[in-house]
This record gives structure tokens, sequence and C-alpha cells, in this order.
């Protein structure tokens, strides 16, 4: 047992560091420290710099342009990204299409899509939810008849992240009427531009523009773009499902956010003191790093255990919960660090660089943060789903 | 990078968890509780033939080197048979307090000694009405021509009735909560002046308080420096902590299994009780402890042999408070599930959860230890400046409103 990072891989880390100190631009970084919505620009840039370097993609194969590094060194990739502030990169088409298009796409599905996806040409949405299809995603309504060459496709997704800026979505449709529900659904790639698709933008609680609503009216998209088999669909999404496991902790950003939480308890000041020395403010910060500690261990035991190709346990539901409760914890406490200056609300006006520019590192976005990060116990399976899921599948009840 | 156990670490676990299944089942442990001797003279033989009495010394004292990894596996594999042997305080505390300030002399008598199972110890330190303060010594030790002369109370002292020798310590100088100023003596427990009153504590091991009264020791009782014995106590319980959170852990982990096959048995509506989603989210709740307690017993017993006293500090208390709040709340939900089951005496479900209870009062219980651990952040080095003045920053928020 050794909870040590190796010299290899400690000097993987300095290499790492080094890259991005000299690679990320400075207003993007101040944009992430900020908080301040990136915008597709900032996005891709830095999806860029990654591809440039041949760093965009290390869950992928080698041969497809991954960068076959090990789950350690992946790890710590992910590590450093968060500490530095780096913009994420965008899963929906690197770490969720593409290991389905790997896996059971058609060698011209591979040849046309990778290398997009790679490159950030093709920008990538996620068209599971409904309307009537939340963790119930099985019961989905859209709607794909075949028509000779072609599907039409009718119905409406919903909580489609960035549709705005997609060129593409790969959706789960209703292809038959058949048997078990999860038995008649199919899994399609739809270039966002096809007559009939119109994305209308969701407001979230934080004021931003970062879901969508995606409605579908006799949307033609060719045979060609199905992945795999008709009504195997739901095979395809589970493999998705259950492919990324090494970000889901956050524990990378986590580390950052606890950071950044420290700082703002030193300069807050409470009764004339630094507010890090009012007890109960830092027990609680205490607590949170605890669990953040906890989380860390578990998340490289499940890292190693991948290493050396165990099969994958619940882990993966247990790094979801725990990752997304001290996300949230770290976003209210930053915002009760600030007391009332958590109030003051420009909605939209903080997503202007300019105005950003202005704030503090910190300033007038902590309580838009806390709000906007209640998403994480909801999304990629609520953290309810991720219990029903540890019940069935590792207690067997 | 790795979290494997060497083949000799899951050899002795596998033997250890054997030995228990077979010979230390809960009817035995149950009927040795009871009885005047409290624990079994042939389970301590068996330890010894195990090696596991001899683990953390040196090779040149008869030991085995062993790491508190070793000790980890050890007390994972002992816990879920919940056995009445003064491990802890013989091999554990005074062991590694021996080991780590002890003298050649010291070393050479006591360690082969305890390692063979002729020895028993125990650590009398914590005092009357000082909780869990380490430095808070009110014992005093005189010196007197070449001897010295103990006198004081000791609280609770783990197993002090079963000990042929205590470790006391006691204050030779300075004030009754100075840092330094604080001694060890090694004391025959049958030694004149000496009184013990020998206790069951409620998991069912013993304690005792001990009474000292003009004890008279020669000055070769004396284990380590004069007046310099306050970080090696501190360690010596850092790996009572480290091995307490892996006891836990290995009672936890067969306290979980024990509720799961209750949720999967256990009938009500017609169905097993597992059936439903409110039984079904606690349990996976109290999985999801498990897991997270896991990694800070890791944490734990990897940094206990760090020789850097902060670093280990960190760990050890974050370690005992998570494992403290982990697994109350398993403890306290294992026996919510098992219904009126759970609140029996006939179940053993109830005697782990005792004796989770017990380790999380032992030696600073989770509020104790977050709280010293909150305290660290304060010496924490403060952040590069921030980038925008904190005036400016408020300049602009005012602005805002």
């Amino acid at each position: 047992m050794d909870l040590n990072f190796s010299a290899d891989e400690q000097a993987f880390r300095r290499e790492v560091r080094d890259f991005i100190d000299a690679s990320l631009p400075a207003s993007i970084r101040d944009k992430v420290r900020n908080g301040v919505r990136l915008d597709r620009d900032d996005l891709l840039a830095w999806h860029k710099i990654l591809y440039k370097k041949g760093w965009i993609a290390p869950e992928w194969p080698k041969e497809y342009g991954g960068t076959g590094w090990n789950a350690v060194q992946r790890h710590i990739f992910d590590e450093e990204c968060g500490d530095a502030g780096t913009p994420i990169t965008i899963p929906f088409g690197l770490r969720m299409v593409a290991p389905v298009i790997m896996e059971f796409g058609s060698p011209e599905q591979k040849n046309f899509f990778l290398p997009k996806i790679l490159s950030g040409e093709h920008w990538w949405c996620q068209g599971y939810s409904e309307p009537g299809a939340g963790s119930d995603l099985a019961s989905l309504k859209t709607r794909a008849e075949r028509q000779g060459d072609h599907y039409i496709v009718n119905g409406q997704k919903t909580w489609t992240t960035l549709a705005q800026y997609a060129d593409w979505i790969f959706c789960l449709v209703r292809t038959g009427t058949e048997g078990r529900q999860q038995e008649s659904i199919s899994f399609l790639l739809i270039d966002m531009k096809t007559p009939g698709i119109t994305v209308r933008p969701i407001i979230m609680i934080d004021g931003g523009h970062e879901i969508n609503e995606v409605w579908f009216e006799n949307v033609k998209v060719p045979a060609d773009n199905r992945v795999g088999e008709e009504n195997k669909g739901w095979t395809y999404a589970k493999y998705l499902l259950g492919h990324e496991r090494t970000g889901i902790a956050g524990v990378g950003r986590s580390k950052a956010a606890l950071k950044r939480l420290k700082n703002i308890a030193r300069r807050e000041s409470a009764d004339g003191r630094p507010l890090i020395e009012d007890q109960r403010f830092r027990d609680k910060i205490a607590q949170v790093e605890m669990e953040l500690q906890a989380l860390e261990i578990t998340n490289l035991r499940v890292i190693s255990a991948e290493q050396e190709h165990r099969a994958p346990g619940p882990e993966a539901s247990i790094l979801k919960i725990k990752g997304s409760e001290i996300q949230q914890t770290l976003s209210e406490l930053a915002m009760q660090a600030m007391g009332h200056y958590a109030l003051p609300y420009r909605g939209e006006a903080a997503d202007d660089p300019e105005a950003a520019a202005l704030a503090s590192e910190y300033g007038g976005k902590s309580a838009a943060h806390y709000f906007n990060l209640r998403k994480t116990t909801i999304y990629g399976g609520s953290n309810e789903i991720q219990k029903n899921i540890i019940s069935r599948m590792i207690l067997g009840l | 990078m790795n979290f494997n156990f060497t083949e000799e670490q899951t050899a002795l676990q596998d033997s250890l968890k054997r030995y228990i299944a077979k010979d230390y089942g809960f009817d035995k442990r149950r009927a040795l509780a009871r009885s005047p001797e409290g624990c079994s003279a042939e389970a301590w033989r068996q330890y010894a033939e195990f090696g596991v009495l001899a683990l953390p010394f040196p090779e040149e004292f008869g030991g085995l080197n062993g790491t508190a990894v070793d000790t980890m596996v050890v007390m994972e594999a002992l816990g879920p048979g919940l056995v009445l042997e003064p491990y802890l305080a013989t091999v554990v505390l005074c062991g590694h307090l021996i080991r780590d300030a002890g003298g050649k002399a010291h070393k050479e008598i006591l360690l082969p000694a305890i390692s063979g199972g002729e020895l028993r110890m125990a650590l009398a330190h914590y005092e009357p009405n000082t909780r869990y303060e380490l430095n808070h010594i009110a014992t005093k030790a005189k010196a007197d021509g070449k001897s010295w002369v103990l006198d004081g109370a000791k609280a609770v002292v783990l197993h002090g009735g079963m000990a042929d020798k205590l470790i006391v310590s006691a204050r030779s100088s300075g004030k009754e909560r100075d840092d330094s100023g604080i001694s060890l003596f090694v004391v025959d427990r049958k030694a004149s002046g000496v009184s013990v009153c020998d206790y069951p504590t409620q998991d069912g091991n013993r304690a005792a308080d001990v009474t000292l009264k003009g004890v008279r020791v020669d000055a070769d009782a004396l284990l380590g420096a004069k007046d310099q014995a306050l970080p090696a106590i501190e360690r010596a319980l850092d790996y009572g902590i480290a091995a307490l959170c892996a006891e836990a852990l290995g009672i936890v982990t067969v306290l979980n299994a024990a509720t799961l096959e209750y949720l999967k048995t256990r009938k009500q509506f017609g169905q097993a009780i597992g059936k439903f989603q409110a039984l079904q989210h606690r349990m996976a709740e109290m999985i999801i402890a498990a897991e997270q307690g896991r990694s800070m017993m890791y944490l734990a017993a990897v940094k206990a042999d760090s020789a850097d006293a902060a670093n280990r500090r960190r760990a050890i208390s974050m370690a005992k408070a998570y494992i403290g709040q982990a697994t109350r709340f398993i403890g306290q939900q294992a026996i919510q599930l098992h219904g009126g089951m759970g609140v029996t005496d006939e179940l053993i479900v109830g005697h782990w959860f005792k004796r989770l209870t017990v380790i999380n009062a032992l030696f600073g219980d989770a509020d104790h230890h977050l709280g010293k651990f909150s305290d660290m952040l304060l010496s924490e080095s403060a952040q590069a400046a921030p980038k925008a003045a904190h005036t400016e920053a408020k300049r602009v928020r005012q602005g805002a409103t």
C-alpha cells in the first residue's frame, strides 16, 4: 500500500503544470477564476490548444488520437487542470458519443466523426432527456419512423446543455412498439442544421443560458446515421453511462474550489478578525475538506482498480453522489462567507467580461454559483437514482 | 501509488479471519467477557504464534519490523471478532512507545517478552477531569536519590487490570498543563502503592482506574528521556488511533453485511423489507459511508508511520473524526434497520455497535478531532495575494446594488 505518487508521476505532473502555465490564455483563466460564464470561443480556444498538444482526448485509445496515459496520469491531468483553472472540455463529443462510435459505430462513422470531435470541428450535444422522460429515461417518446433510407424524427428533447452551440446531437429515439420499452430504442446521430430542428433556451435559476429545449418536426435523418442496430440503442446508452468514470468525482475542481473558499474566509472579516478565525465557520470548512480528502482517496482506489483492469464496481455511483454533494457544499460556504455581499445580482451583466474584469475573483458570482450547482445532484442520473443503482447492482436488493 | 496488500499481509489477514471464525465465536466471546480473567489466555498464545504480538518491533529485538499498514491489516481482521485481549494496549500503545522512546535496555527486556506473549502491558496516561488533553498531567514524579516516587491518579486505563506492567506518565517538572516536563515510567502493576480498580466497559472489555501512592521505582524505570515524553505519547496514541480506525472498519464491514442479509430475509407486508426504497437508500448510504471510511483508514495507516508530526497529525485527526462520524451513522442505522432485534442483547449487531461507540470515545471523539483538524487550517499558509484588492472588490459590489 502506497499513497504517494511515483517520481515518474510527479515528473508528469510538472510537465502538465508547465504546459498549462505556458498555454492557458490569461483572459480565459481569469474568467474561470472569477466564475464568469465561458462562451463558445473560450471553450473552443482551449479545446484547440489541447488538440494541438495532442492532449484533448486522454480517455481515447491511442489509435484514435488518445494520449496513451494510464488512469493515474489522467487523474493528475484532471487535478492540474482544476487547480490551474482551465475550462472543462465539453464531454458530449469527447467522452460520451465518441466511445459509443468507437465501440458500435460503422467504419464510415468512425472515419467521419472521430477526427472532427478530436479537432473541435464538431460540437456535440446530448439528446436524452424529454419532458416526460427524466429519471425514467426508457419511457422516452421522440419517434423515428423509417422511410426508405431515412428516418423521420418527431418529438422534443430537453435540458440539452449548450445545444445553442452544437453542430450535432446524439439522440435516443423510439423506433418500435414491440416488447419492453428498452427494446425499441435506437441511437441516432443528427446534424443540427437539418431543417425542422428548433432550439429554444431555458434560462436557469442563476439567470444563465446553459440548457435548452430541442424540438424535432419531421426531421429527415439518413439511416446511415444510426449507430449499431435498430432497437439496440438502450444497450449503447447504458455503455455510454458506464463508460467514463475517472472524472466523475470532480476532485481536482473541488480542490481548487476549496482553496478559493479558504482564501475568501481569510480575507472576509467577522468581528474584526478574518472569518477563518470564526470557529463555527472554520469547522464547516474542515468538515467539507474531510469529505473531499476521503473522496480523493476513494477516487484513487477506483483509478488504481481501473489501472489493473479489475471489474468496475459500484464506485461510479459513490463518486457521483459524494462528488456532487461536496461541490454543492463548497459553493454554499463560499456564498455564506460573503455575507450580504453575496446578495447583489447583476444577471446577464455578470456574463459580460468587462463587468467581470472589475469584480474580485469571488465577487458577485458566489450566490449564482450556489444556485447553479443545485443541478449537480440532479443531472447525470439524480443522486436518488444513483442510490437505486447501488441498491440494485451492488446490494442485490 | 497502489492499494494492494503484500502476499504476507493477505495471508496474515486470512489466517486471523479463519481463527476468529473458527475459535472465537460470539458465544465464546460472551462467556470470556463474563469470566474473571476477562479475556482468553489461549487466544493470546495464538496471537503470539501468528506473530502479531511481535509485528511492529525491530528485528534485532525479535520483531517483524512491521508498518502501521501491517497493524491495520491485523486490527481490521480482529474487529469483527470483538476480541477481548489487550492487543491495542500491549502491542500498539505500549509496544510503539517502547520502540520509539525507550532505550536499548528497555527494548531488550520488554519487546521480546511482549512478542512471546509473556508480558501484557497497559498505558496509564489520561487522568480524571482532563478529557482528551494529552499534556494535562498532574501525577507527580519526584526524584529521591536513585529512585523516583510517583503520586497521582490515572483514569480508565485500558486493560489496566490484566496488565503485568504499566507505563505511567507523570510530571517530573513544570506546571500541570505544560507540554514539557512529562516523563514515562515502567511500573509493575503489583508494585507497592499501586492500587487498581478494575471494571468492565460498555463493550465488554476491561479498564481500570489506577491510583499511585508513594510508588517508588528505580532510576532505570524511566522510559526514554526525562521531561520529554509528550511527543512520544502523542505518536503512540496516533498509532492507537490508526489501529482503532482499522478495527472500526473491520466492524462496519460485517455490520453492513449482516444488515443487508437482514433486509433480504426479514419479511413484512408480504415481502422482504429490502424491497422498500426508504430502506434501500439508507443501506446505500451506509455502504457509501463505509467506503469513504475505508479510504480514511488507509490514509491514517499510511501516515501513522510518518516522521513529519504535523502531516501525521492532520491525517490522524481527519481519519478519527471522519470514521467516528461514519461508523456512528452506520452503527445507529444498522440497529434501526434490524428493528426490535437490533436492541436485544442476543444479536451480535448490538455488540458491534457498542464497540464502535467505545472506539469513537477513545483518544478523542469525532468532535474533538474535527476541532483539532479545523484549528490546523489556521496555520496553513495563506495563498498568493488576491488578484483584485479587497476594497476594490467591495466598491464594485456596492456599485452593483
